[in-house]
């Protein structure tokens, strides 16, 4: 339960952050918020079936799909990304299930699990560049400009409205992430994060549920390929899919800590302002370098802080959870005798 | 109310479960024993789903459930502990047994699922704090917690697993007319797989013997300790097991 206090820093923060482009228009630092924004989303979309330790490599798939579904409609059928997008979503869903199904169904988990999905990011990005005539292949897409209706193409040139989209896209993500936390569902997830046959035994039907957060994972982040599509009107195989992708979502959401709402976007403002500082500070010759600095800092990080930044920190300052102490519960058993 | 013929389970080549049949009636309790080994664990797998059987057919309330996932089975009245307490550790008590109240119980309410956690972990004699953390929790209050888990299911038939290793004597006692109860008290129909012989004999209304995955004999238990099979390959390792039981008291005994 969300007590009033936090509530009302969540309404305040939040007509902060409406507020803020409003009074503040410097356009490269909205146009970082906005990709801080959209990546956030992406990694929490990650994190909804990442926190119960479903660690999937193949999101970068689900966002490549995304944002080429929209922008393939949209040039080739003239359909408007109102219409592309959940279109996009639904083949990506589609995809999550195809390959969710037989993994949940023989049980393969753990490693085996990660590698299976590693595989569907990599298929997603050859197929995007093998299929050039229709797509660019790696030298990217373009979504046509839209001569008339703005709205309709969902294509706007001032980053305001892109600031605002973004931030309700992203505090969508959020509540999303606040309603499986609070519902039964969590329970089922963490008790199968545990111990399958245990969960089974408690009448949860693991198959499903794996599926349903997967699914619901998955339609998130092509979402997110969508609205990032959208807003850069400008997408590559490396940018929006593969398995640099999947990885730089791995990093982010562990980085800024699995387990709380805020920890993937926490990661998101990491990430991005890290590769934004190497780009500015080194140019060309930093080319890459961020992916090895996310790898050196995943391996510290799993090592030292596995609940991120975000998470150890609300951890230091909410106090310890009380912890019942053996004669508290003797004094329950003597206040039940023959129980 | 469960009807089992000819049950079989084989692991590759090995049988673990021979052409085992046997009936539950409405109301008891039915004592399952037999040596390490001798295919009871597998019976509770079959019975619950964890194990699909190789052959045979499970009859329960009428209808065919061998081979049916196991939320399936649990959604149809059957609940299970496990030998050894699998609790889920990130979730809290209350949490813990709320999951199977909601799952357990085809996924109505979440008032009713706590209702239903409320109610078990008052009968198994656990706190109904919504905060407590499994990790408070000792050999025997896992165990409850194993038992209140199986209860939120709001089963017909509860399918208890060796739910007396680990414990002392007191508690012991404690845990078999804990059984008893709940048979009494919520007219649940119990199978109750048990090494510990002597405080299995007091409260069962029916035993039967399992030995190298067959059915050796079954009746009152006051008949079935007669048995000379029974003698013979059960109560054989029972005076190795009185030994041993007999030297772990001399060495509590010992360090007091």
């Amino acid at each position: 339960m969300m007590g009033q206090g936090r509530l009302a820093a969540w309404g305040i923060g939040l007509a902060a952050l409406v507020a803020l482009p409003f009074v503040y228009r410097d356009p490269y630092h909205l146009h970082i918020l906005v990709l801080i924004l959209i990546w956030s989303f992406a990694y929490t979309s990650w994190s909804m079936m990442g926190r119960f330790g479903l660690v999937s490599l193949g999101h970068g798939g689900f966002m490549g799909i995304g944002a080429y579904v929209t922008a393939l409609l949209w040039n080739h059928l003239g359909w408007s990304p109102w219409i592309g997008i959940p279109i996009g979503m639904v083949a990506a869903g589609a995809l999550a299930l195809i390959v969710g199904y037989p993994c949940f169904r023989f049980r393969i988990t753990g490693h085996y699990f990660v590698l299976v999905t590693l595989a569907l990011s990599g298929i997603v990005l050859q197929v995007i560049t093998a299929t050039r005539d229709y797509t660019g292949g790696s030298l990217g897409y373009t979504p046509n400009r839209a001569p008339g209706d703005k709205l309709w193409a969902l294509q706007f040139d001032d980053k305001i409205t892109w600031y605002l989209i973004a931030l309700g896209v992203w505090l969508f993500g959020i509540m999303v992430w606040h309603w499986v936390d609070r519902s039964m569902a969590r329970y089922a997830l963490e008790a199968i994060s545990e111990d399958e046959d245990a969960a089974a035994a408690a009448g949860v039907d693991v198959t499903a549920e794996k599926l349903k957060i997967t699914l619901l994972s998955a339609l998130m982040t092509a979402l997110a390929g969508a609205i990032y599509c959208q807003y850069q009107m400008f997408i590559t195989p490396d940018t929006v899919s593969g398995i640099a992708v999947s990885l730089q979502m791995v990093f982010a959401a562990i980085v800024g800590g699995l387990f709380v709402s805020l920890g993937p976007t926490f990661g998101a403002v990491i990430t991005i302002l890290l590769a934004e500082t190497l780009r500015i500070g080194f140019g060309t010759k930093a080319v890459g370098w961020d992916n090895l600095v996310y790898g050196v800092l995943l391996v510290l990080f799993i090592i030292f802080l596995p609940k991120g930044i975000l998470g150890s920190l609300l951890d230091r300052l909410k106090p310890q959870r009380k912890v019942p102490r053996a004669h508290e519960q003797e004094a329950v058993q003597i206040a039940r005798p023959g129980a | 109310m469960l009807e089992v013929s000819g049950l079989l389970k084989r692991f590759g080549g090995f049988t673990a479960v021979n052409n085992v049949s046997f009936k539950v009636d409405q109301g008891e309790i039915l004592g399952l024993i037999g040596p390490n080994g001798s295919g009871k664990s597998t019976i509770f797998n079959m019975l619950s789903g964890t194990l699909a059987p190789t052959s045979g057919s499970i009859l329960f309330g009428g209808s065919e459930i061998a081979g049916l996932p196991p939320h399936r089975i649990i959604n149809s009245g059957i609940g299970r502990t496990f030998q050894i307490p699998r609790p889920f550790r990130r979730l809290t008590i209350f949490e813990n047994v709320a999951l199977a109240g909601f799952y357990g119980q085809g996924r109505h309410s979440r008032a009713r699922a706590e209702e239903a956690a409320e109610r078990s972990l008052a009968m198994v004699g656990l706190p109904t704090d919504r905060h407590a953390s499994v990790d408070g929790l000792g050999a025997a209050g896992l165990k409850k917690l194993e038992l209140a888990k199986a209860l939120a299911t709001a089963p017909k038939l509860l399918l208890a697993d060796e739910s007396l290793g680990g414990l002392d004597e007191a508690e012991m006692g404690q845990a078999a007319d804990m059984l008893r109860n709940i048979r009494d008290e919520l007219g649940i129909t119990i199978i109750w797989v048990e090494h510990i012989m002597g405080v299995l004999m007091r409260v069962v209304d029916r035993v039967m013997v399992l030995d190298h995955g067959e059915k050796i004999s079954e009746g009152l238990p006051s008949a079935v300790a007669g048995d000379p099979r029974v003698i013979e390959v059960y109560l054989g390792t029972d005076a190795e097991i009185t030994q041993a039981a007999a030297a772990a008291a001399r060495r509590r005994a010992g360090v007091q």
